[in-house]
């Protein structure tokens, strides 16, 4: 009601003010009277009670706006409706007074009180939406209300309100920067905000107020790395933005030490190819020099902090925003170690599918990059390739990036590739191609050569431009080495009688005077011709006419000297003044008279000094000073409120700063609803689960908590959870195996489970984690017991079993069934009797969820310290299992680096048939170093991995120091993608790289898996056909029992045994490690040692191969 | 960030403009329209442009410029990425993004743009949030409009914005629920004169329609992940049961989404499915010229290729083509000098030819391009992904469910 009263007084006093308003205005009014009178029945029917005719009104108004005509005279007539009732009408209401309240300020002062009154509302999104109009009035006089109302807002208990502050900052700063102060306690205030709603706008706030106070970021600096990929899309940009500089200021450079390698073994450098490479790292040295002592003792270690920003930032390469994987791709060019920047290629490629204008700010970037890191595009060669559908401006960046990823090996198919490009419509691009094709000429040593005869045979191209252009690249290479070519100068001296493009002719003119010396007979004829013609050359044409006549008349003054002089003497009336001066000046300079000086004694060396030949250079070398992705790199120029990149500071400022006491939390949790509570967890979740993943073998596991988690944001909590569980049984035969591991994995946990009270699990869980700080640990068990209360909360709520029984009833029948059927053999019969009793336990909380709350929440409990216990168990897994080998004894040891090529350095390494914990996907290799030197070895690392693409590898980490006679080992990973090809990488020591590869026998890149007979039966009918390869062999006297059998096969493959029912018969499974294919081996025998090998594998590849080698693991 | 948008159509008019800050004057656009003007060809207007005072960035769609006016440091790709959201966003309400439909809809589209931009920084870009601010028009409505009076302003305020799963609108309701996802592979690839394969990839897409009423959780499942060499998502795509799993586990946006995008990985070799034959000579000494393309299927693993259409751009000399086609039918657009082939269903039993005489001025530069595209239905090649299953959880009812594959032309060239 009161509402109405106040609308009804704002209606009448606004009048009565807008009226005489018009008074004031006759102009208008009289030269624009068709204007005016439309405007007048706008008025009415703003004036009038029917909302629908005030709606058309403002639509119609803003129409007007939309299409820049100017409405502000309606100002008053409008503004009274301020406060209307009708929401619609309201909205474009705000629309017009955001427009025109500048223009129109002290009208525009008798809104704020709607304002004002909606600041309060008890609904936060008119809280919001009052603020947001409210400091989009740009008013100077409201400023201080502004202000009160942002401080206000920030303390808002909707953290949309707190949104809509934190936009507010920078109109309030554009208004008055006088605030500056004010503002940035507002701002130090949303930073510690912990929603992921706030974190993108408020820190949009500081680059705008205040991108200098970088020590408002150290505390929130953690929580900004978590939070980040839960932030929308385009405060996500803002942030990575951001901390990029952050961390540039606060930690070390990565890649001090690779300088400094390099400083120590210089012969190595050309590995590293351009020359430009070389002057970086040089600067780099240089930069360097003061603490080069200090730095060589103190290897580079990287700051967990560091650390953090690189890992939580990498999963946004995935997202569909383009300005989200540019900004991660600079942060990584930026602050990420040289080994790890390769990452950004794919997605950074990606982005070339994407719309034109997405294309040309990608390729500039890339274009930079590919000058400070050639390698890392190489693999993509090919997506540079240039379609002829693409716009000119695409075109060229292309041929940019080709040229700068352009060396000895892949130069031929770029020529290749540039050759087509010749023959293109695009004169534009055309020339363009020719400039590239003499960059990697003057580039790439080599084919110089090529380069120039095929420029040479362009020259008699048809079209002119090509010939044209095809001359002036010539013109530079020649400079580069004369001698050799005086033919190719002959045959351009031909061409000055067709060619007609100026450029190319003074480019020919020059040439042939400049090497008139190599084609003594031909200069003076050009000249000659050239006289004959000169005034009707262009500009730039007679100036190099006239410098071919000086340098003639200095070397043959005998042929040419009246030449020259009548060149000259046309010169002089020219009507030119630049070419009158050069007439002049040369005169004087070569002609001797008495009056000129002792200058013209060295005309000679003058005109025919040895000229540096011209470094063709990219333009976007040295780019990368400014941040990429930014504006300002576009442009190769400063744009205003450009942060400047710092550089990497000398010694690390105090990592502390970053902590973060754990008292501030706890009231903040308190207060965020509860909705904002699951979403803290969510963010929260990505740093747990990270930490765990790095434990590999729980991953499956993990998922499964993660899973759980993950589903707080959408449904009642349990259920997904054991909806994931659902999902994989219900897979059917693929998956089979896999829930069987799954079974296997619960059952462990379970067993581990029932021995340990509860507490103490969850304390070991938290020990574990070494590297988490106590605040952390702390937090998370506050989150643990929260999320706890939390399900509770949601469970009771839910009805729970709807979605499952349905699906459950099927489950159940189905496990049971798989229980039943297994056979009663002799080695699984115990652990079926586990199972058996596990399948219940299962049963009990996938399948039951239990109505009342006491029980969900100590399920809960217990799964979270099931993935610790788990983590100790599964190393174990197949020690456990009777009925795999354990190979350990039989591992092949591998030499990698012989002692003699290493120099005293030698390298074994065995697959250790471990599952590698960081990456499930990679298969574990054992090195072994061994120092037979007398010298100590000093930073054994890898680098410059090449790998076919989909490898990759995970390296081992550096090893310090390794003393002469000591032995060190490592473990790395690598990715072979079930292929046997090889990983080939260098291994470097503080002086040395050593080239080496390490190639799979195809029985390493599986891992077993336990299958029962008649699964594994099940499975391998499946596989029949193509997939399955029968051989027949004679076994080995000295394997004819089945021990030897398994033995055997066992080292030759990392697979288990399968339960057999039958002992002619020995059964193996494993699965490919990194595409989890199945495979299956089967070797039956018979009398006489004769047997028969089957291999049943998906990948027929991988299959084909497995048989020889077990065939001859069988019958050697 | 964002300071102003203005909208220009082909020839020059300014027909929209909205300021976030201040006002600017329409006359910074002419620092564009010079560019414009020296590029000849819209598509090679520089995208980012440098004035005395302000920075142009625009983009061209739909034969209109979005050019927005920028004064300090922002990423461009960041501005880049919204504009283009504005026209997907347009696209999304009117069905088509073109002068017409704008200016028709000029209401909304300003009101869109206040909701898209706060002080030019993006505050909605969610079509499902902006959907319940500002409701798109449909014919029901648009005639309930007119007889009422009202209009297509949401009257109540969005909760989407305030949701941890802000692409999707709370309270959806359908009587037929339904997810459907199309597989669509396209093959980019160059191929060389003499058929060879310069360059060839499979870059995909799952598109989804998901009609599904309440809060549903989705996961869907490959059965050959492995395939995947490079992807990018949807927001709503849980990124870590991806890594662990090779699974897609997403709460759907309502309506209409691209769900991933992806790139088959470069071990696969990829099957061309055609062949094209050509030979085109330009006679030295008369103006006229022999043009000669078969096309016939190759590596078709039995399907049948669809929706054939050859794309040649000529050369500007030829003036005109006298051919015959032995299937489907040709034109020749005189200005542009692009002859189209619209080949149709692709015959193995009999090969379609076009050939015939060029009629050309004498001097010839540059060779024809070719651009083919075409289309195969369902799947086509060895290495294609497939889904295995689609699961949903959080909702009681069962949803119909529908995988279609395609295989297609993406940027599929001849060169010549």
């Amino acid at each position: 009601m009161s509402a109405s009263s106040a609308f009804n007084d704002e209606k009448g006093g606004s009048s009565s003010v807008g009226e005489p308003e018009y008074g004031h205005d006759p102009a208008s009014g009289g030269i624009f009277s068709s204007d005016y009178k439309r405007h007048d029945d706008l008025k009415e029917m703003l004036d009038s009670n029917k909302d629908s005719l005030k709606l058309e009104a403002m639509k119609r108004i803003v129409a007007m706006i939309a299409r820049g005509k100017n409405a502000s005279d309606l100002f008053p007539a409008v503004v009274k409706n301020v406060a209307c009732k009708n929401i619609e009408v309201k909205k474009l209401v705000y629309v017009y007074l955001v427009r025109y309240a500048e223009e129109q300020q002290d009208l525009a002062l008798l809104s704020i009180s709607t304002f004002q009154r909606g600041l309060k509302d008890p609904n936060q999104l008119i809280r919001a939406s009052a603020l947001r109009v409210l400091s989009s009035i740009r008013v100077t006089i409201i400023v201080p209300i502004m202000m009160l109302a942002i401080k206000e807002a920030a303390s808002d208990m909707s953290p949309y309100v707190r949104k809509t502050a934190a936009h507010a900052i920078p109109k309030l700063y554009s208004l008055d920067p006088e605030q500056k102060d004010q503002l940035i306690e507002v701002i130090e205030k949303l930073l510690a905000d912990k929603t992921t709603l706030v974190a993108g706008s408020v820190v949009m706030a500081f680059e705008e107020v205040c991108p200098e106070r970088i020590d408002l970021i150290h505390k929130n600096y953690r929580k900004l790395c978590n939070l980040l990929i839960d932030v929308e899309e385009w405060g996500q940009v803002v942030i990575i933005n951001m901390l990029t500089r952050y961390a540039r200021t606060q930690f070390l450079n990565p890649n001090i030490n690779e300088s400094l390698l390099e400083e120590g073994s210089g012969g190595d450098k050309t590995f590293y190819g351009s020359d430009e490479d070389e002057d970086e790292d040089e600067e780099e040295k240089e930069k360097n020099a003061e603490a080069p002592a200090m730095a060589k003792r103190k290897p580079y270690v990287m700051d967990p902090d560091h650390r953090l920003l690189l890992r939580n930032t990498k999963p946004l390469l995935q997202s569909r925003n383009a300005a989200v994987v540019m900004a991660v791709a600079q942060l990584y060019f930026h602050l990420a170690p040289k080994a790890e920047v390769g990452v950004i290629a794919k997605a950074l490629v990606r982005l070339l599918r994407s719309h034109s204008e997405v294309q040309y700010v990608v390729l500039q970037n890339v274009a930079t990059m590919t000058i400070k890191r050639r390698g890392m595009f190489e693999p993509y060669l090919k997506s540079f390739y240039i379609r002829s559908t693409d716009p000119t401006q695409i075109k060229v960046l292309k041929l940019e990036v080709l040229t700068n990823l352009a060396n000895e090996t892949n130069i031929s198919t770029i020529l290749r590739e540039f050759q087509t490009y010749i023959k293109s419509m695009d004169k534009d691009f055309v020339a363009a191609t020719i400039q590239a094709i003499g960059r990697c000429a003057t580039n790439i040593g080599e084919v110089r050569d090529t380069c120039l005869n095929g420029l040479v045979q362009l020259l008699s191209n048809r079209d002119e431009l090509v010939v044209a252009e095809s001359v002036v690249v010539i013109k530079k290479l020649l400079q580069m080495q004369p001698e050799k070519h005086s033919d190719i100068i002959k045959h351009m001296a031909k061409l000055t009688d067709n060619i007609q493009v100026p450029m190319a002719r003074a480019s020919i003119l020059w040439l042939i005077g400049e090497y008139c010396e190599h084609v003594p007979k031909i200069a003076p004829d050009v000249l000659r011709k050239m006289a004959k013609s000169f005034t009707n050359e262009e500009d730039i044409v007679k100036l190099q006419i006239i410098n071919l006549a000086a340098k003639l008349y200095l070397t043959n003054s005998k042929q040419t000297k009246l030449l020259t002089q009548y060149v000259l003497n046309l010169a002089k009336y020219d009507q030119n003044y630049d070419i009158r001066d050069r007439a002049r000046f040369i005169r004087q300079l070569i002609v001797p008279t008495e009056k000129s000086g002792a200058l013209s004694k060295y005309a000679k060396k003058l005109f025919l000094a040895l000229k540096p030949a011209p470094v063709l250079e990219s333009p976007f070398k040295d780019r990368d000073h400014f941040q990429l992705g930014s504006l300002s790199h576009l442009l190769n120029a400063k744009a205003g409120g450009y942060q400047e990149l710092p550089d990497w500071p000398e010694a690390a400022p105090d990592p502390s700063v970053r902590n973060v006491e754990v008292k501030d939390s706890v009231p903040e949790w308190t207060k965020c609803s509860s909705r904002e509570k699951r979403k803290e967890k969510k963010v929260e979740k990505p740093f747990y689960s990270d930490s765990e993943g790095e434990s590999g073998p729980t991953e499956s596991a993990d998922s499964e908590s993660d899973s759980a988690s993950g589903s707080e944001s959408g449904s009642g909590s349990e259920e997904s959870g054991s909806g994931s569980e659902s999902v994989e049984s219900e897979e059917g035969s693929e998956s089979e195996e896999e829930e069987e591991d799954e079974e296997e994995k619960n059952k462990k946990k379970k067993k581990k489970e029932l021995k340990k009270p509860v507490q103490e699990s969850e304390s070991e869980q938290s020990s574990e984690e070494e590297e988490r700080k106590p605040e952390r640990k702390s937090k998370q068990r506050k989150s643990d017991s929260e999320s706890e209360s939390d399900e509770e909360e949601s469970e009771s709520e839910s009805s729970q079993s709807e979605s499952e029984d349905s699906e459950s009833e099927a489950e159940i029948k189905k496990k049971k069934k798989a229980a039943e059927s297994k056979p009663p053999t002799k080695p699984v019969k115990k652990e079926n009797k586990k199972e058996k009793k596990e399948m219940s336990l299962l049963d009990l909380d996938d399948f039951e969820p239990a109505p009342s709350p006491q029980v969900t929440p100590v399920n809960t409990f217990l799964s979270n310290s099931l993935v610790t216990d788990l983590e100790g168990l599964s190393l174990s897994d197949t020690v456990l299992s009777p009925a795999t080998i354990a190979p350990s004894s039989a591992l092949k040891n591998y030499e990698l680096l012989h002692r003699i090529t290493g120099e005293g350095l030698s390298v074994e390494y065995c697959f250790s048939r471990q599952p590698f914990s960081p990456d499930a996907n990679m298969v574990a290799v054992q090195m072994q170093f061994t120092n037979n030197a007398t010298s100590d070895t000093k930073n054994l690392h890898m680098e410059d991995v090449k790998l076919q693409s989909g490898m990759r590898v995970k390296e081992f980490p550096e090893i310090e120091l390794l003393p002469a006679g000591e032995t060190a080992a490592a473990v790395m990973g690598i990715d072979f993608c079930d292929s046997t090809q090889a990983a080939n990488f260098q291994l470097c020591t503080h002086t040395k790289k050593f080239f080496v590869s390490i190639q799979p026998p195809v029985g390493e890149l599986m891992r077993p898996i336990f299958l029962t007979e008649n699964e594994f039966k099940k499975e391998q009918g499946q596989l029949m056909g193509m997939n399955e390869i029968t051989e027949k062999l004679t076994l080995d006297a000295k394997c004819r029992n089945e021990h030897a059998i398994v033995q055997r096969v066992t080292t030759a493959a990392n697979l288990s045994r399968v339960p057999c029912g039958s002992d002619k018969e020995c059964r193996f499974a494993g699965r490919t490690v990194t595409s989890s294919s199945l495979v299956l081996v089967t070797v039956a025998t018979k009398e006489e040692g004769a047997a028969q090998l089957t291999v049943n594998c998906e990948k027929m590849l991988i299959g084909t191969m497995l048989v020889k080698d077990i065939l001859l693991a069988l019958t050697q | 960030m964002i300071h102003s948008l203005f909208l220009i159509n082909h020839s020059g008019d300014i027909f929209l403009e909205k300021h976030w800050k201040s006002v600017i004057s329409r006359s910074v656009c002419d620092y564009f329209f010079e560019a414009r003007e020296k590029a000849v060809d819209p598509e090679n207007v520089p995208p980012v442009l440098q004035t005395p005072h302000h920075y142009l960035i625009s983009i061209y769609r739909g034969k209109l410029f979005f050019l927005s006016v920028i004064q300090t440091e922002v990423a461009p790709l960041f501005v880049i990425e919204f504009l283009h959201r504005v026209a997907d966003t347009i696209q999304d309400y009117f069905g088509e993004c073109s002068e017409g439909i704008i200016k028709d809809n000029i209401v909304t589209v300003y009101e869109l743009l206040e909701e898209m931009l706060d002080n030019g920084f993006p505050l909605a870009t969610e079509s499902n949030v902006l959907k319940e601010m500002i409701r798109p028009p449909t014919i029901l409505r648009s005639v309930v409009n007119t007889l009422t009076g009202s209009s297509n302003v949401g009257d109540t305020l969005p909760t989407g914005q305030l949701s941890n799963v802000p692409w999707r609108r709370a309270g959806v309701k359908y009587t037929n629920n339904e997810a459907y996802f199309d597989v669509i592979e396209e093959i980019d690839a160059i191929l060389d004169k003499s058929g060879t394969t310069v360059f060839a990839e499979i870059q995909g897409v799952i598109e989804a329609c998901v009609r599904l009423t309440g809060m549903p959780d989705l996961t869907l499942s490959f059965m050959n992940p492995r395939l995947l060499d490079d992807v990018s998502f949807h927001p709503c795509v849980r990124f870590k049961r991806w890594e662990s799993e090779r699974v897609l586990s997403f709460i759907p946006p309502d309506g209409n989404f691209t769900l991933m995008n992806y790139h088959v990985s470069s071990q696969n070799l990829v099957a061309i499915p055609v062949y094209v034959k050509q030979s085109i000579s330009f006679f030295e000494t008369g103006p006229c010229g022999r043009l000669d393309i078969t096309i016939g299927p190759k590596q078709t693993m039995g399907k049948t290729v669809e929706n054939m259409m050859v794309t040649i751009h000529m050369p500007k000399a030829v003036l005109n083509a006298n051919l015959t086609a032995t299937q489907g039918t040709y034109t020749y657009d005189l200005t542009t000098k692009v002859l189209v082939w619209d080949i149709g269903k692709l015959n193995p039993q009999k090969l379609p030819n076009l050939r015939g005489s060029l009629s050309t001025q004498l001097a010839i530069s540059g060779n024809p391009r070719y651009i083919m595209t075409l289309k195969l239905s369902q799947l086509m090649l060895v290495d294609c992904l497939k889904v295995s299953r689609l699961d949903m959880y959080g909702e009681k009812y069962k949803p119909f469910k529908g995988v279609k594959y395609l295989t297609k032309a993406g940027k599929f060239q001849v060169r010549t």
